[in-house]
């Protein structure tokens, strides 16, 4: 075999019984194998395999929920990064955020991209909220992943909310001692309901670490089932919908 | 005719049986799946429940009467309680800001407790002079302790204006 031949590596590659175990298709010189890649691939499956051209305009969605996908995902691999130094404890939470501004390499860049991804994802998932609004996209088909669409805002919300406890420094503290006295004033359950979230009547170890594995587990796991849900409806009720189009009352595919 | 038996209607008859009897065991099945369920969800909440506080205790010991003279206005920090000795006698006030529980602070120039979260000020008996707090500071229950040392317990709230008088 003659490997110095123009690529003929990436030919040997694809020819080989390892590559195709993985991948079933042929490359994409076809209409047909473009179309396999999309369907036959567990990440892009969720995704429609033909798109129409004006819905990559940036006028149509302005991108919002993509930008709220990305940050949800800068968020996922900072925040593992920092739980490589952060300790739920009393005595070490505040120490070890100051460890990560100070002293960690790289931990202040660490620390303030999860801050910022947080506040971006807030304000990009609100603003995607208002677009789809606007553009009357929480319309049949899309009604039921708008209310997937408000499920999801609100878990945004949560993990903004259960990770400004986890500094434990006094904007924190006062912050959810303010926040978890609202929740008093719920109906009935009020003061129940701030018990457990507490795991007692004040904000202490008990509340810092419920809200540790709320902010890294329970949350994130909801969030990537609800994403999930929700990036796949978007194929079923027919793509994105951009600006209203009197025309599409019909209901077809836009 | 009544004594004649279409073998055709057993047979359904029978079919039926079998129906039933596989939908009730079915039935029994999906309750008891359902009971399960239910019993881990009421076993969750228990255990999230905590049975110990490791919180400050709501009683404790706030000096002699004669350490509260009039005028005294003292913070008992982890217990979250003034203590004040007025012209009538001595009486205890909850700390926590009746708006969002903020711990208010007791402003001794001017004379007024304030909430340094968003600006309620009460008077030295709780009473609201400036809002958001929509209610008054609670008065909390004083008594005195086999030694004569006052005793006071946050988790009991007494009416305003019933002072300990020593």
């Amino acid at each position: 075999m003659n490997l110095q031949r123009p690529g003929a590596i990436a030919e040997y590659i694809r020819g080989s019984a390892v590559w195709k175990s993985i991948v079933r298709h042929g490359p994409p010189d076809t209409n047909r194998n473009r179309a396999l890649i999309v369907f036959e691939n567990l990440f892009l499956h969720v995704h429609p395999v033909k798109v129409r051209e004006r819905t990559l305009k940036f006028s149509h969605t302005y991108w919002l929920g993509g930008v709220t996908l990305v940050a949800t995902a800068v968020l996922f691999v900072s925040g593992i990064l920092l739980m490589f130094y952060y300790h739920p404890s009393v005595p070490l939470a505040y120490r070890d955020m100051k460890e990560l501004a100070f002293v960690v390499d790289n931990g202040l860049f660490l620390r303030n991209l999860h801050r910022w991804g947080a506040h971006l994802m807030v304000i990009a998932a609100f603003l995607h909220m208002l677009r789809v609004f606007y553009h009357r996209a929480y319309r049949p088909p899309r009604q039921f992943n708008w209310v997937v669409g408000v499920v999801l805002m609100s878990l945004t919300l949560g993990l903004s909310y259960t990770g400004y406890l986890l500094p434990w420094d006094q904007l924190a503290y006062w912050g959810v001692s303010v926040g978890t006295n609202m929740v008093r004033e719920a109906p009935f359950l009020g003061e129940k309901i701030r018990f457990l979230l507490l795991g007692g009547n004040v904000v202490s170890a008990n509340a810092l670490l419920r809200f540790y594995v709320l902010h890294c587990v329970v949350l994130p796991v909801a969030l990537i089932l609800f994403v999930s849900v929700h990036v796949w409806r978007i194929r079923k009720d027919g793509g994105v919908q951009g600006p209203y189009r009197p025309d599409e009352e019909t209901g077809e595919e836009s | 005719m009544p004594d004649v038996i279409d073998p055709a209607a057993l047979a359904d008859e029978n079919e039926n049986e079998e129906t039933s009897r596989r939908n009730f065991l079915g039935k029994i099945g999906v309750g008891a799946c359902a009971a399960a369920m239910a019993g881990s969800v009421v076993l969750t909440l228990d255990y999230l429940n905590p049975k110990v506080l490791f919180e400050p205790a709501s009683r404790f010991t706030a000096g002699s009467a004669g350490d509260y003279g009039e005028g005294t206005v003292r913070f008992h920090k982890e217990q979250k309680t003034f203590v004040i000795g007025g012209p009538a006698g001595i009486w205890a006030l909850s700390a926590v800001c009746t708006h969002l529980g903020c711990i208010t602070r007791h402003l001794s120039d001017e004379g007024v407790i304030a909430c340094p979260c968003h600006g309620s000020r009460f008077d030295l008996e709780g009473n609201v002079i400036h809002g958001p707090a929509p209610r008054p500071l609670p008065w909390l229950e004083i008594q005195t302790d086999a030694a004569g040392n006052l005793m006071v317990d946050t988790s009991v709230v007494v009416p305003k204006g019933k002072v300990f008088r020593a």
